[in-house]
This record gives C-alpha cells, sequence and structure tokens, in this order.
C-alpha cells in the first residue's frame, strides 16, 4: 500500500498545480482551487461548519448556497456539497428558513383540498410565477406541485415533489409567501396514508404474528446448535432473481400461507 | 464544464474498446468467475482493511479492555472528555432542564423513540448534534426489509439475518427485529410514508445481497429520506416534545444509586454547556463514519463521529462487534469532491461491472461486500491495476454504460435518479461514462451492548440504532438497519417510558463515573490530547488550523 495515497478522509486533496480562481464568500476574497465543491472550497479557505453542513451528498438540505456569477444578474441556488465554485462566484449560504408549520393529527386529517385551505391557506395565493422552480437546487418543478394541488390532485403534487430535500429556497423566494416544502410535504403524508390502497399482505401478516403462529419456529432457530444453524442457512431456499411470478416455493414448512 | 480530464481519457478508452466484448457475456449473465466461499478467508485476511494486522491498538481501559481495535477507535475511546467534573459540581445541582425522557440524537431511531416515549406518557425531550433529520438515516437509498409476503417469512428474515452477521448476532435481538419488521412497516405506513406498490396496494419488494426471499422495501431511491421526513414532521405534532438542535451530549450523568441521571449538552452556537435532568436516556447518536478508520472515506453525514460509544463506555456499558466495519466496496474516487459517496449496489445488481486500467475484470460484481471491496483493494494495491485520480485517489471503474446497453436506453436515468443527476452535476453522464470507485467505509457493523428492550447495563440508560450492536453480527445486510432503528427506536422509547414513570425522583446528580474514568486513565499513563466525543470532524487546510 506503501507510496499510494489511497484514501486520505474527507480533507480535499488539492492536484499538483491545479489553478487558483477567486471566489467571494459573503463579500471575502478567497483564492481556492478551480473544481472544489462550495462546502470544499470553504473548508479549505479555513471555515469549519457548525452550521450549514449536514450530509455531505445532497440528501438533506443543510447547506444550500445563494450565489451569483460575474456578469449574470440573476440569482442561483445551490448545495454547498454539490455545486463546483465558479471564478468571482459571490456566494452566502442559508442555514435556516423560518416557517410556521401546520400542527396536525395526521389521524384526524381528510386527504382533500379542504385540508390545506385550513393548514396552509396561503397556499392558494399562488400567482404561478414559477419563482420557486428557478430557486430550487433538485429541479423540482416546484410551481406545478403546487398548482395541481390547487386543483385538488395530490396525487400530483406528491409525487413530483418526492425529491424534496426541505431546503426552503422556493419558500424564501415565494411573493406569495407560500410554505413549499410544509405544504407538499403533508400531501406526501396524506397521499401515502389515505390515497393509496393499504398492504392487505402486512395487515395478514401482523395477525399471523400476534397469533404467535411464527413463534415456534423462531423457538426452533433459537434452540438448535450452531452447526445446524449453518445447515439450515446454506440449504435454504432461494427464491430466483429477477422476479418470476411462476415461482413457487418447495419447502413450505416455515411460511404460514392463507388464502383470502 | 467538468467531465474526466485529459490524464483519465486514456484509461477510459480501454474500458470502451473491451466493453463489447464483456457486454456479450454480461447479457449471458456471464461475469468473472465468483470466489469459493473457502478462498474468502485468504482474500479479506489479506487485503481487508479490518481483518489485516495493521492499524490495530489493544485498548487499554473498560469493558473492552485488551480488545484490538482501529486506532482511531481506540483514540476515542481514550480520549479526553469536553468537562473537567470538578467545574460541574454546582452547577450539577440546578439542572438547566428537567425532562422525563432524554432522546440523544435526532436521525431515524431518535426520532421513533421520541414518539412513542411521548405517546406512552413522558415528557420528552430530543437533543440533537445538527438540525433534526441531519443525519445517516435521511441518506439511506436502498430500502427497508420486513418478511411480509405470502411465500416469506420471520423465519427466513431470522435465518438471511444471522448468517449475513457470520453468526456473531445477538439472537435475542434478532428475533425481536423480524418479529417487529411488518409491524414497523405499517406504522410507517399509517403515518403517511409513500412506499412504492402495485395498484392493489401489494408493496412492490425487491431483493437483496444475501436475502433468499424479496423483502426489500422501498421508497423510490431515497428511501430513507421518505421515512427521515415524515418521522421528522410527526415529532413537530407532538407537542410534548421539546427539540434542541445544534446542542450535542457531550457527557453523561449519573443519580446517586447508580441509575441514569441525565447528560451534559453544548450548544453549538453559544457555545455553553447545558445540564439535562432525566429520568431515563435513549443514546441515539448513530454510526461513527467521519472516524475515518484506516483513512478511509465515508459515506456517513458530518455529524457521524461516534459520540455514544465513548458517553457510554465511560459509564461502563460494554461494546460488541466492533472488530469489522462494514466497507461499502464503491464509494466515488473521482470527482475529488464526491470522494466516499455511496455508489449504490444497486449499480451492480443493473448488471454493471468493475474493470481495471486495462479494460479487463478482475471480480465478480456481485460479491458479498467485505469479499468485493478486498479484490477491489487487491486489484489496485497488489497488482497496480488502479487508476490514479489528479489528486492521486486510487480506483477502478465502474462500468455504468452498460446498464443501457442491457436493459435499454434511460434505464439510468430513471433507475438511478440521484446518482445520475448527481454526476451530471460534475459534467459525467454515468449512462454513457464509467465512473471511478473505492471502498469506503459505510457503517458502525456493532456498538454498544443492549437487551431486546434497548436496555443497557446501566438503570435508565438505553440505546437504539446505529450506535447499539448484535443486532447485525459482524455485518449488516442491506436494509436491515432502517428497520433497527425502527424496531429500536419504538421498543426503547416504550420501555423508557415506563421507567421514568415507575422511578422516584432522580437525586444527587454526579459525574463520579468520570471521575473513575479519569483517574483510571492516569494511571494507565494514557496522556491523550484528543477530546472526545468529537462532535464535528475538522477538514480545514492543515495549515489553517489554529490550535
Ligand atoms: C449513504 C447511506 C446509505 C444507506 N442505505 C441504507 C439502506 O438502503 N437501507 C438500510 O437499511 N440502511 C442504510 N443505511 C444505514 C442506515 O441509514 C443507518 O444505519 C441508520 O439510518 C442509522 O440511524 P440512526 O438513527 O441510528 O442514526 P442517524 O440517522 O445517523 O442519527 C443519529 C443522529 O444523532 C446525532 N448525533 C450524533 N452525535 C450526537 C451527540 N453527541 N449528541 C446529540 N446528537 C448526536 C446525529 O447528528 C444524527 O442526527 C445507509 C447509510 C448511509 C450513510
Amino acid at each position: 500500500m506503501e507510496g499510494l495515497k489511497y484514501a486520505v478522509g474527507d480533507r480535499t486533496i488539492v492536484a499538483e498545480g491545479a489553478k487558483l480562481i477567486p471566489i467571494y464568500v459573503m463579500g471575502k476574497r478567497y483564492e481556492v482551487p478551480e473544481t472544489l465543491t462550495i462546502m470544499k472550497a470553504l473548508e479549505y479557505v479555513g471555515y469549519r461548519f457548525i452550521r450549514g453542513c449536514g450530509c455531505r451528498a445532497g440528501a438533506c438540505g443543510a447547506c444550500v448556497t445563494v450565489y451569483r456569477t460575474a456578469g449574470d444578474y440573476r440569482l442561483k441556488f445551490g448545495l454547498a456539497c454539490q455545486t463546483v465554485i465558479e471564478p468571482n462566484m459571490y456566494l452566502v449560504q442559508i442555514p435556516f428558513v423560518p416557517a410556521n408549520k401546520a400542527i396536525y393529527d395526521i389521524n384526524q386529517l381528510s386527504p382533500d383540498i379542504f385540508t390545506f385551505e385550513k393548514l396552509y391557506p396561503e397556499t392558494f395565493r399562488c400567482l404561478a410565477c414559477n419563482t420557486c422552480t428557478k430557486a430550487c437546487p433538485m429541479d423540482i418543478p416546484v410551481m406545478d406541485c403546487i398548482q395541481s394541488l390547487i386543483q385538488g390532485d395530490i396525487k400530483k403534487c406528491a409525487e413530483l415533489s418526492h425529491p424534496c430535500i426541505m431546503c426552503g429556497m422556493c419558500s424564501l423566494r415565494c411573493p406569495a409567501e407560500i410554505q413549499h416544502p410544509f405544504v407538499t410535504l403533508l400531501a406526501r403524508r396524506l397521499y401515502g396514508k389515505y390515497l393509496t390502497p393499504k398492504a392487505k399482505h402486512l395487515e395478514k401478516r401482523i395477525e399471523q404474528i400476534k397469533k404467535g403462529m411464527f413463534d415456534w419456529m423462531l423457538d426452533e432457530l433459537m434452540e438448535i446448535p450452531l452447526e445446524d444453524l449453518k445447515e439450515r442457512y446454506t440449504e435454504r431456499e432461494f427464491e430466483p432473481e429477477p422476479y418470476d411470478p411462476d415461482w413457487h416455493p418447495k419447502d413450505r414448512r416455515y411460511l404460514i400461507i392463507e388464502e383470502d | 464544464m467538468g467531465g474526466y480530464p485529459e490524464i483519465l481519457q486514456e484509461a477510459l478508452a480501454r474500458v470502451e474498446e473491451t466493453r463489447p466484448k464483456r457486454l456479450e457475456a454480461a447479457k449471458k449473465k456471464k461475469y468473472y468467475p465468483k470466489l469459493l466461499p473457502s478462498e474468502y478467508e485468504d482474500v479479506l485476511k489479506k487485503y481487508h482493511p479490518d481483518y489485516r494486522p495493521e492499524g490495530r491498538r489493544v485498548l487499554k481501559i473498560g469493558p473492552n479492555k485488551g480488545e484490538e481495535l482501529q486506532v482511531e477507535l481506540v483514540e476515542l475511546l481514550e480520549g479526553r472528555p469536553w468537562i473537567e467534573p470538578v467545574d460541574f459540581s454546582s452547577r450539577l445541582r440546578s439542572p438547566d432542564y428537567t425532562t422525563d425522557v432524554l432522546v440523544i440524537g435526532g436521525g431515524g431511531a431518535g426520532s421513533a423513540a421520541a414518539l412513542l416515549a411521548s405517546e406512552n406518557g413522558s415528557q420528552v425531550m430530543l437533543a440533537t448534534k445538527l438540525r433534526h433529520g441531519d443525519a445517516n438515516t435521511i441518506m439511506a437509498e436502498g430500502g427497508i426489509q420486513a418478511a411480509d409476503l405470502p411465500y416469506d417469512s420471520p423465519y427466513y428474515h431470522f435465518l438471511d439475518t444471522i448468517g449475513g452477521g457470520h453468526f456473531t448476532n445477538d439472537k435475542r435481538l434478532v428475533r425481536a427485529l423480524v418479529l417487529d419488521a411488518p409491524l414497523v412497516i405499517k406504522w410507517l405506513e399509517d403515518l403517511g410514508v409513500m412506499f412504492d406498490k402495485e395498484p392493489d396496494g401489494t408493496m412492490k419488494e425487491l431483493f437483496g445481497g444475501g436475502l433468499c426471499r424479496r423483502r426489500m422495501h422501498s421508497s423510490s431511491d431515497r428511501t430513507g429520506a421518505e421515512i427521515m421526513r415524515v418521522l421528522r414532521d410527526e415529532v413537530s405534532n407532538h407537542k410534548q416534545v421539546q427539540i434542541l438542535e445544534f446542542s450535542p451530549a457531550v457527557e453523561l450523568l449519573l443519580d446517586d444509586e447508580g441509575m441514569i441521571g441525565g447528560a451534559i449538552l453544548y450548544n453549538l452556537d453559544v457555545q455553553e454547556f447545558l445540564v439535562v435532568k432525566a429520568k431515563a436516556v435513549i443514546l441515539a447518536t448513530g454510526g461513527y463514519g467521519r472516524l475515518h478508520l484506516h483513512g478511509f472515506a465515508t459515506t456517513n453525514h458530518y455529524g457521524a463521529t461516534g459520540d455514544g460509544l465513548v458517553l457510554a463506555y465511560r459509564l461502563g456499558v460494554p461494546l460488541k462487534n466492533l472488530h469489522y466495519a462494514q466497507f461499502h466496496p464503491t464509494g466515488a474516487a473521482f470527482p475529488e469532491q464526491c470522494a466516499g459517496m455511496l455508489v449504490t449496489e444497486k449499480v451492480r445488481t443493473l448488471g454493471a461491472e468493475p474493470v481495471n486500467k486495462d479494460g479487463n475484470r478482475f471480480c465478480h460484481p456481485l460479491e458479498p461486500r467485505d469479499v468485493e471491496s478486498a479484490l477491489i483493494i487487491r486489484e489496485c494495491i497488489e497488482r497496480g491495476n488502479g487508476i490514479i485520480t489528479p489528486t492521486g485517489r486510487v480506483g477502478v471503474w465502474l462500468d455504468v454504460p452498460m446498464i443501457d446497453l442491457i436493459w435499454g436506453e434511460g434505464t439510468t436515468a430513471k433507475a438511478l435518479s440521484s446518482k445520475y443527476l448527481q454526476f451530471k452535476r460534475y459534467g459525467i453522464d454515468i449512462s454513457k461514462q464509467p465512473i471511478l470507485v473505492f471502498p469506503t467505509l459505510h457503517y458502525q457493523n456493532g456498538g454498544l451492548c443492549i437487551n431486546e428492550w434497548g436496555e443497557t447495563v446501566v438503570p435508565g440508560l438505553f440505546a437504539a440504532g446505529e450506535v447499539s450492536g448484535g443486532i447485525h453480527g459482524d455485518n449488516r445486510l442491506m436494509g436491515n438497519s432502517l428497520l433497527d432503528i425502527n424496531v429500536f427506536g419504538r421498543r426503547t422509547g416504550i420501555r423508557a417510558a415506563q421507567f421514568a414513570k415507575n422511578r422516584g425522583e432522580v437525586k444527587g446528580l454526579n459525574l463520579r463515573h468520570l471521575e473513575r474514568y479519569l483517574r483510571e486513565l492516569d494511571k494507565l499513563g494514557i496522556k491523550s490530547n484528543k477530546k472526545a466525543p468529537i462532535i464535528l470532524p475538522d477538514y480545514r487546510s492543515p495549515d489553517k488550523i489554529k490550535t
């Protein structure tokens, strides 16, 4: 392994001869090696994150950053851990977005538009300006989510908003002051809970477990000697891959199959 | 913008050269032959970072004294605390907060625990290091296991789990895991988690490494994010749960009977310590990827520094199954800014194979995780057949374009949409270009000893989730940890609420365990200059770090 750096944690290794480019962090100029992400550039110049850093892999929405690039009047939005720096980028992180999340008991809600009218009435002030969509670092068509909801299509809102990381940029930019991350989250929860059919096989399995129907099998596994356990493991029957609807297991001793 | 630089072009061309032939074989399901199970040990011993003797040290203190563990872990356990006990003698008499149940860690396990503790009548405080939900849970992509299809049963789930763990699991924990699994899925379904389903409501369930039946439930390729969003929302709906963000625990407290008494937190924003008195404490601080064992990069979130391990160890809670960490065979090695990031197993399940710098295959794409990792390391290090990146990292190609060529154009963009988007941001179209990968530190297989209710040896101290050990033995199967955090999060929530209800007042908060631990360190001549818990990693350029 000698001589080869085969990994050095997360601290950035700067390639030899890498070109330095200027960026402006909250107005201050720094020279950093090109190709870094905003997050690694900030660490390179000496920041140690407390806020503004979460999963470091584009999944949590903690590190959302607002920036402008040279010669462009538009505000841009990106995740610091995912966005590569550009020369003369002016940037600031937005570590927190104030929001008034509605408090509710999900079991008491009905999955319709009136629920949204009651909990998030401002949603219906949407101007359809599309500013939210432009602010989304995940490329979600945010305005379409809100518009489909207004038209009563909770399913469409839920499905379109599924990649949401709840960073809140849409909400900060919205002239109607809609709280998109929480509105779409509610849509997804209502859809998941009320508007998709329940998994019946799941309910049945829980009943079987509650009746203790699997207990004897597990007792067996708890008690048999290690050698027997190993043997059962190696000899267990495999369902074929890829999925084959015509497959039926030969060994049914440890299955509980009830007809409907 | 981005893409592969000049110096990688030559190696890239070789992959393309050999692709047609490899593809033809792959279409017939012919890959590089699998190793025989009898050959595993040799490869693991020589090349797996945790089977090699290097990078280990004997732990000199505490219940696991004498065990050889990874240096980084030993340094954590033997590190200096954030506080001096004497500074707190008067403060402990007037706590800043008092609660029934204190949950430490706001990932999936902590959130599930907080919900159940609150539903069982407790006042709950949830203290977490970053924001609520900034956690490994939100990063999980693949899925969550539960044996709920007619041709599956908890019996097979048990066998898969214990075999996958090389028979080192605690059977009582496995039993709880597999029997609670369907209950957990139903709980999540009822909370409004959007599972992938057939039109009639049947769960779409997939295979996973080491499973003999389809058992993997998912929500697109963001299963963890979906679960975390819903749990977080639900916790916020519970008014009896008070949430303290950016307030990690730095020490635990006992009462004068040796039961748990609470914790000392550190408010990161204003840099001040807070004393919390609690009748029961649930540790749900997650894993330790950010310890970078053996120098490896990691898939874990920023706060995954193994804090819970050292907090409880100072109280005398034993550790188990920490000898082997789980290294995921395919972490990104290029571009530099992605180093360590998870490239899900699904890429290989869909047909992509690893190839070396000459464009040749050298191992089966779906060996067990530890074996696959070892084989990639061997190819790079011993055989010198890796590809060196511009920053001096090494990796092998993962030939992703094979997926579209096997399954049709557009498959990659659809089935791997998150990864596709991520690499696209760096100018790499993974449906047309391979990516460079190298093993990455992924999962803390073991941790604190618990029983099937998440109880530790300290009365009133519970642990749930990645911080605990024994459920997965020495090796966790994919989909079992999203499950375990819910099963044991819920169980500890219920038990902690009961414990809090039944115990009397917490009297005489103290740090005697820490005083004892410090004396012991002194006696052993262990002088560490490292703070433990670590709380936040430090990735500043070395010349920028002031002491
Ligand atoms: C990239 C990735 C993909 C994965 N994919 C899958 C998968 O497909 N299926 C599967 O089953 N598993 C998967 N896993 C594993 C699984 O996600 C985790 O093991 C699991 O979510 C851990 O949950 P947890 O609640 O125990 O810890 P976490 O979710 O990590 O939560 C721990 C929380 O505690 C906080 N914390 C840490 N220290 C302190 C402290 N001192 N004080 C207060 N708070 C603290 C942390 O910041 C964090 O919020 C994956 C993991 C990763 C990283």
